[in-house]
């Protein structure tokens, strides 16, 4: 399976992006200014500060040529994940439903948090099982998740809303405490917390590594990690 | 065309940034302060006017969370 992982000015998680990639598949990093995907399985539209975050979190990197490109890639049923900075991204672009606003608390927030899983049937989540808990670390101001009530109550019945923050844990202030929320067709997925960062013993967790495995299982490539 | 653009959270969205300014104010002695929201002035040169909604709607401010305000000057 190959991954495309883009790379904006002011990106920064990119390169942790393919490295967890990496450890399920072959992974490329693609220039903003390409429109050209090369032919990849997947995108990741990564965590960082695209175009600086002028105006709006997100909402310049939304005009760049490559999102133009994973737009269609997207409307084809390709597979997107955004991650942070990646989300807020695919929110403007309107891929996903919704919009995200600065932490109610309005401190950066670094920390490790748990994430159940909420909806195991997307290609992002198939390796779990529903109500698994993930331990993903989240590193971010503007990421309380907002959408209006009746889109909310939609964005449930649908099975859209993938990851909860943990009972007592959401870190920002986010709606129902949404985590992650896919589009109706399931084929991208945005989230606040980095499974990018949760791979490697090192770092205390390799629960992010299942978001990662279900999209190579969703690919229906057997290759060994 | 000189124009100014207003934008600013959506009512009934909460608003934390104008929560922590009205919080400020007491606390400097400006009481009988309420109600403080924080939005984003936008000052530009247009040739028509005619697009400034569309350029708020795609680019300048976020319908789903922001109004805006179009002002001519």
């Amino acid at each position: 399976m190959k991954f495309g992982v883009v790379r904006f000015p002011g990106s920064c998680d990119e390169m942790d992006a393919l490295q967890a990639a990496v450890r399920v598949g072959e992974a490329r990093l693609l220039w903003h200014g390409d429109r050209d995907l090369g032919g990849v399985d997947a995108v990741i539209v990564p965590g960082g500060f695209s175009y600086g975050d002028y105006l709006r979190v997100g909402a310049i990197a939304r005009f760049s040529p490559v999102m133009e490109s994973v737009a269609a890639f997207a409307r084809e049923g390709g597979l997107v994940l955004g991650i942070c900075n990646g989300f807020q991204v695919l929110c403007e672009a309107g891929l996903l439903p919704g919009a995200l606003l600065p932490n109610a608390g309005l401190r950066f927030v670094c920390r490790q948090v748990d994430c159940a899983v909420a909806e195991a049937g997307t290609p992002f989540t198939n390796a779990c099982r529903e109500g698994e808990v993930l331990s993903i670390p989240v590193k971010h101001t503007t990421g309380r998740y907002h959408a209006p009530a009746e889109q909310l109550d939609e964005l449930e019945a649908r099975g859209q809303v993938v990851l909860r923050y943990a009972p007592g844990q959401n870190p920002n202030g986010s709606e129902r405490d949404i985590a992650a929320v896919c589009n109706a067709e399931r084929n991208v997925l945005g989230l606040m917390p980095h499974p990018e960062h949760a791979v490697d013993p090192l770092t205390g967790s390799q629960d992010g590594l299942r978001l990662f495995e279900s999209m190579r299982e969703h690919a229906g490539v057997a290759v060994a990690a | 065309m000189r124009a100014r653009v207003l934008v600013r959270p959506k009512a009934g969205i909460l608003d934390p940034q104008g929560k922590a300014v009205e919080r400020a104010l007491p606390a400097l002695g400006f009481s009988g302060v309420s109600n403080v929201h924080v939005g984003r002035l936008i000052e530009l040169d247009v040739e028509d006017g005619e697009a400034l909604p569309a350029m708020c709607e795609k680019l300048l401010a976020n319908p789903l969370i922001e109004d805006y305000e179009i002002l001519e000057s």
